[in-house]
Order: C-alpha cells, then sequence, then structure tokens
C-alpha cells in the first residue's frame, strides 16, 4: 500500500471530494461577488449578509409556511434578489459616480445593520434546519463515506456556475451586460436601458448569495453570523481569481476548496489562513490576479 | 405658603438623605462577555441580567449597597478584553469584572485585575490554568474548568469501555487545556489517545477534521471546543454517520443553549458534565422560571454562575463594609457559600470555588417532556471529588 506524505490515499481521495465540496460554497459566493463588481463596480460587501438571508428565509419558509426545502432553493433567492433590487434602486444607485470606497462603506454598514436585527431577534446559536429526506443518508465509496447531500452540493453549484458563466459570456444579454460595463453612455444610446440592466445584474449576484444560503442551510449552523466568518474568505478568493472575472472566481473557488482541504490534513491549524497566504503570494506576482486583466 | 414648607421640608428631608447616604457603599460590576460571536446566547446578556437578579435578591439598596452593572463587549479577543478591563479598572473604578469567557481572554484580564484594586469572578471561562501556574489573588473561578470536565465526561467514557480516543481540539488556550486534562484522565485510566486535529477557531466545517477521525479507528471522539463550533460537529458527524458507524461523541464542554440550538434528534445520547441545570430541584426550578421570565431562555450554568458568584460577593462587602479588593476576597474565601444555585460550597485559596457537578444524558425526543426538558442525572460527582485537588495545582498563592 503506498502513501502519499505519509497519508494514505483512500484518505487523501476523501480530502480531496470535501474540498471540492467547500470549494462549491466558495465558487457560487465569489461568482456572485464577480458578477456585481465587473459591471457595476461595486465590491458587495454585503454578500455574506445576503448568503445568510437566504438561510434564514429557508428557515422561515419551513417554520412558519411549511414549505420545505425544495421550493425554498427557488423561491429564497427570488426573495432576497427582490430586496437587492430595491437596495440597488435605493442606495446603491446612489453611489456609481463615486470612489470604491463609499460603495463599500455602505455595503459593510448594510450587512452590520441586517446581522444585528436578526442577532437581536434570534440570537447567535442557531435555528435547526434538517436535510431533505430524498438526500437523506450517504453513499459508501470504498474510501470514504459522502453523504448524499454534500454530493448534491458540488452538483448544484456546478450547474448553477456553469449556467451563469454561459450566459454572461456566451449569449446577447451577456453581450449586452459587458458592452454595458464597457461602455454605459454608447449602450444606453443603442436603446437598451442601462440602469436597469446594473439593478437586475445587482439582483442575480444576490440571489446567487442567497442560494448558496438555502444550500449551507442543512450543513451549517444557521445563524446571523454564519455569513461574516465566511464573507472574507471569499473575498480572498476573488483577488485571487482576478477582480470581476466570471471564469477566475468559479476556478478559484474550487481550486482553493482543494487547498484548503489539503491544508486541513497536512497541518490543521494552518487552515483558516491559508488561503491569505496564497492571496498575498498572488498579489505580490500578479497583482491583478491569476485570471484578471490588468487595468 | 403651604407648597413653600413641604418644598423645605422635602429639601431638608433630602440633605438627611444624602448626609446618611454618604455612609453607604458604592460598587461598580462590569460584565465582560461575548454579546456578539458564538458565545453570546450561552453567557451574553444572560450574564447581566443574572448579575441583577442577585442584585435585587440580596436587597443591596436596602442595605446602602448602591451597586451599577456596566457590560462590554470583548468580542473573544484578549486585547479588546484587556483594553476594556483595564479602562473599566484605571478609568472608571470598576470593583469588580464578572463572567468573561474564551479561556484566552480570561487570562488576559485575570493579568489586569492581579495588580489592581479589582477582582475577577469569572464564570464562563474553562481554563483551569485561572486555579493553576496563572492562579492571582484577585481571581476567583466559579462554575467549572477544564479539569472538572475532562474528570467528569473523560473517566465515565472510560469506565465504560471507551478507551481509544481522538480529539477534536479548538485551536486557543482552552482547548488546549481540555484536550490536556482529558487525555490525562483516559490514560490514568488505562485508555489510548490515538490522534489529534486542532481545529481554527471558530470553525464552521469540520468535516473535514471528522473524517480523520473516522478513518483514526477511536471509540470516541473527544469534542475538546465550545459553543458554535460544538454545534456544527455534532451536526455535521450525525451527517457523516459516525455514530451510526460505531464510534460516540463525548461533548466536553455542551452547554444547555446547545442541546437547545441542536434539537435533542441529533444531540440525544450525549453525555456531559456540567455544573447547574435548571431542574435539579425546588430552588434551582424557582429561580430557573424567574430568569427565564426576564431572558426568555432557561439560564446556563455559567450564568447562573454569574448569579453565585455576584450574591457571595455582595455577602462579603456587607460583612466588611469595604470595597478594597483584599478585603472583600479575604472575606470571601473565609465565608462559606450559600444559594439556590449551587446550595453549599465555599471559595478554596487558590482562587477555586467548590461545588457538585453532574454527569448528564441528553434524552431522546421521546423521553423529553416538554420544552428545556433536556437532561437526565447520570450522576451527582461530590463537590471533594470535581475539582483538581489543592496540591496538584501548582498554584503559587498556595504554601
Amino acid at each position: 500500500m503506498f502513501e502519499l506524505l505519509g497519508i494514505p490515499p483512500q484518505a487523501l481521495f476523501g480530502q480531496l471530494l470535501l474540498g471540492l465540496i467547500n470549494g462549491s460554497f466558495y465558487a457560487i459566493l465569489s461568482l456572485g461577488l464577480a458578477v456585481i463588481f465587473g459591471l457595476l463596480n461595486i465590491i458587495n460587501f454585503t454578500h455574506g449578509a445576503q448568503y445568510m438571508l437566504g438561510a434564514f428565509v429557508a428557515w422561515f419558509l419551513l417554520q412558519y409556511l411549511g414549505i420545505g426545502y425544495w421550493w425554498a432553493l427557488i423561491i429564497a433567492p427570488i426573495a432576497v434578489g427582490i430586496t437587492g433590487v430595491i437596495l440597488e434602486r435605493l442606495m446603491i444607485s446612489k453611489l456609481y459616480h463615486l470612489d470604491h470606497l463609499y460603495g463599500l462603506l455602505l455595503t459593510f454598514g448594510i450587512a452590520l445593520v441586517i446581522q444585528g436585527l436578526l442577532r437581536n431577534e434570534f440570537g447567535i446559536s442557531g435555528l435547526p434546519y434538517s436535510i431533505p429526506p430524498q438526500l437523506a443518508g450517504g453513499q459508501n465509496l470504498g474510501f470514504m463515506f459522502l453523504p448524499n447531500y454534500r454530493g448534491w452540493v458540488v452538483v448544484a453549484s456546478l450547474v448553477v456556475c456553469l449556467a451563469t458563466w454561459f450566459v454572461i459570456e456566451k449569449t446577447r444579454l451577456g453581450a449586452y451586460l459587458r458592452a454595458a460595463t464597457e461602455n454605459p453612455t454608447l449602450v444606453g444610446a443603442f436603446g437598451i436601458n442601462v440602469p436597469r440592466l446594473v439593478t437586475l445584474t445587482y439582483g442575480f449576484g444576490v440571489a446567487l448569495a442567497a442560494f448558496a444560503g438555502v444550500l449551507a442551510a442543512p450543513i451549517y449552523s444557521v445563524n446571523p453570523n454564519m455569513g461574516a466568518e465566511l464573507i472574507i474568505v471569499v473575498f480572498a478568493v476573488v483577488v485571487i481569481g482576478g477582480m470581476g472575472s466570471i471564469l477566475g472566481a468559479i476556478i478559484t473557488g474550487f481550486g482553493l476548496g482543494i487547498i484548503e482541504g489539503l491544508t486541513r490534513v497536512f497541518y490543521p491549524e494552518g487552515s483558516s489562513v491559508v488561503i491569505f497566504v496564497i492571496m498575498a503570494i498572488v498579489l505580490l506576482i500578479k497583482p491583478a490576479g491569476l485570471f484578471g486583466r490588468a487595468a | 405658603m403651604r407648597k413653600t414648607v413641604l418644598l423645605l421640608g422635602g429639601l431638608a428631608a433630602s440633605l438627611m438623605a444624602t448626609s446618611a447616604l454618604a455612609q453607604d457603599i458604592n460598587i461598580k460590576m462590569g460584565v465582560l462577555n461575548d454579546r456578539s460571536g458564538i458565545y453570546a446566547d450561552l453567557a451574553g446578556e444572560g450574564s447581566v441580567i443574572a448579575a441583577q437578579m442577585a442584585v435585587e435578591d440580596f436587597d443591596a439598596a436596602g442595605k446602602g449597597i448602591n451597586v451599577e452593572i456596566l457590560s462590554a463587549d470583548h468580542q473573544n479577543k484578549p486585547d479588546v478584553a484587556s483594553n476594556i478591563a483595564r479602562q473599566w479598572v484605571d478609568d472608571e473604578g470598576v470593583n469588580v469584572i464578572l463572567d468573561v469567557p474564551t479561556s484566552s481572554t480570561a487570562l488576559a484580564v485575570n493579568e489586569v485585575t492581579r495588580n489592581a484594586n479589582a477582582l475577577m469572578l469569572n464564570s464562563t471561562g474553562g481554563t483551569s490554568e485561572l486555579t493553576g501556574s496563572a492562579c492571582s489573588p484577585h481571581t476567583a473561578h466559579w462554575t467549572y474548568d477544564t479539569w472538572a470536565l475532562a474528570h467528569g465526561t473523560g473517566s465515565a467514557m472510560v469506565e465504560q469501555g471507551f478507551d481509544k480516543w481522538f480529539f477534536l481540539t479548538a485551536d486557543y488556550a482552552f482547548g488546549h487545556a481540555l484536550e490536556q486534562d482529558t487525555a490525562a484522565v483516559v490514560e490514568a485510566a488505562g485508555g489510548e489517545v490515538v490522534g489529534t486535529v486542532r481545529h481554527p477557531f471558530p470553525g464552521q466545517d469540520f468535516s473535514s477534521f471528522l473524517l480523520q477521525a473516522q478513518s483514526s479507528g477511536a471509540q470516541v471522539i473527544g469534542l475538546a471546543n465550545a459553543g458554535g463550533d460544538t454545534v456544527n460537529a455534532i451536526k455535521q458527524a450525525a451527517e457523516f454517520g459516525i455514530v451510526q458507524q460505531g464510534q460516540s461523541l463525548a461533548g466536553l464542554l455542551i452547554f444547555l443553549t446547545d442541546v437547545h440550538a441542536l434539537g435533542l434528534e441529533a444531540a440525544q445520547g450525549l453525555v456531559l458534565t456540567e455544573a447547574f441545570y435548571w431542574d435539579l430541584n425546588d430552588e434551582t426550578r424557582e429561580w430557573s422560571a424567574r430568569f427565564e421570565e426576564l431572558d426568555g431562555d432557561k439560564p446556563t450554568m455559567v450564568q447562573a454562575g454569574v448569579y453565585s458568584a455576584v450574591l457571595h460577593y455582595l455577602k462579603a462587602v456587607e460583612a466588611t463594609g469595604s470595597t478594597d479588593a483584599d478585603e472583600v476576597i479575604a472575606k470571601m474565601k473565609e465565608m462559606p457559600t450559600e444559594d439556590p444555585i449551587f446550595g453549599e460550597g465555599y471559595l478554596r485559596e487558590d482562587g477555586r470555588k467548590i461545588h457538585d457537578m453532574y454527569l448528564f444524558r441528553v434524552k431522546s425526543p421521546e423521553e423529553s417532556e416538554g420544552p428545556w426538558d433536556y437532561y437526565e442525572v447520570l450522576a451527582t460527582i461530590p463537590a471533594e471529588r470535581a475539582f483538581r485537588p489543592l496540591e496538584e495545582g501548582n498554584c503559587p498563592l498556595v504554601e
């Protein structure tokens, strides 16, 4: 039986798979951030709170309306996306002509307000949310026990990520979007409603965050801080991938999930910083990020 | 005319009242804990409520003791905690700092009060260092410590034949202390530690660590962490079928609020050690009902501990008529303690509060008869065996 660096290969495969699963969350969240930054030039610090709102809406639906996981997977992103649209219209749209810093401060402040309100109402210990019965249990893969739900998370997030990439890079709508970022005035002159396009893009980015929140609800503790802890890592992922790069966000999301997973085997104490170390190195060597274009 | 007379009379009365008040004792208490992070539910505002209840039950105002209670969020960060503690002690004249969860911050505040005219009555901090090598003449460690938890749960599990352990440890002072103390108990009882993994604090995803624990061949996975970390680890252990595949989980520090958040479905069968449970006897039930009315939830052992500590502190202040830290703590150690929380007990010279501990098992959903009916008492660990013997702590205060 061969060993890699003292770890039996079974354990290593298991850890790679788990890394991929965690990477799915990074990928969906960083994708949303990248879409918003790419088209709006806003650094959306509310993203973590919107991810958390997705999980909370799923809990509300179950608790008060008896609506289960599968419908929540559709309803929660739409509901949270609508709050995003309102937020963009009322506040964020006023900041487009100002420096990035203003958008960052506004969205960060909103995130704190949302988290504070929910903490006040529901406390910090978390709310129970179970895995849907269709996905309970797991498969014995020989080298590890894979819970069905985790397998579903990888599939769902891959599909969503690739669909988003396809829409933005390969369709006419995506072409409008990309053109509107390059030169909004010119695109507007062709009769396209650019502000509406931007609003809907923000709503979509927020909906992606909420989707990840619903995916996370059955396996992570549903509490008001769940997004705050994740969002810092996700920002690092976006920076490493290159701000605004769609494909970069997806690939780095999954890739860093795997690297983090491996760190947990070889040096667990370092698993919370490894992503930031990589970020520092990437910024030194390639400041625009691995997939970004130099400004 | 009549109005003026009344007014003058009132004035004279209030002047007399002020001169009487000049004899009064003024005390400032600061509840320093986590009010927004993972320990906010098990301590947080509930600890402030418990402190207020103690002040009212003692009838401090009626006995000429004016108590003002401050509170602040130390965010589980030692630097933030020692800054606040220093400001409270130096600028605001705070006499006693209460609660202080997270061992690393507890040790930081321990150093602030050591040379100041102030006490720390620690309820939520876990590390047994507080009454060991780091013990301070101005610190009392009230509710539990890592030694007591390790011995309660650790020896109970080994006695039942679970002697191969794997530790999932939060990577900071508390986790390390809990892991060391439990490992010592396991090994002393003839057991074996087959592996340890230290996870970043606070953690979110434990699947990778659980997988390592699973492949280690251990019979027991000891969770040397607390609060939200423990909740997440237990939730994910259920997902990975850890218990179905024959391994047991030992929660080394589980609070009532954690069980509440997990739900009995996920938490059932856990064996754990605590110093207090609301449903122990008539006195705890009565006190806990009053607490629940103010807080909305049943109290955790550490919130109850804050009540007990404040009550005993006020008794010592009344007895000495002083707020001098050295005088009051000396009196606190001299007088036996008695309250509805822990019954009778005493404060040992190294600062360790001594009382019974309990070994509980979490009920299954079928056994539970209503909200908050979570624990079944497996055993009472008598006070003289519940805590580390005085001579083993290496506390420099003990000659």
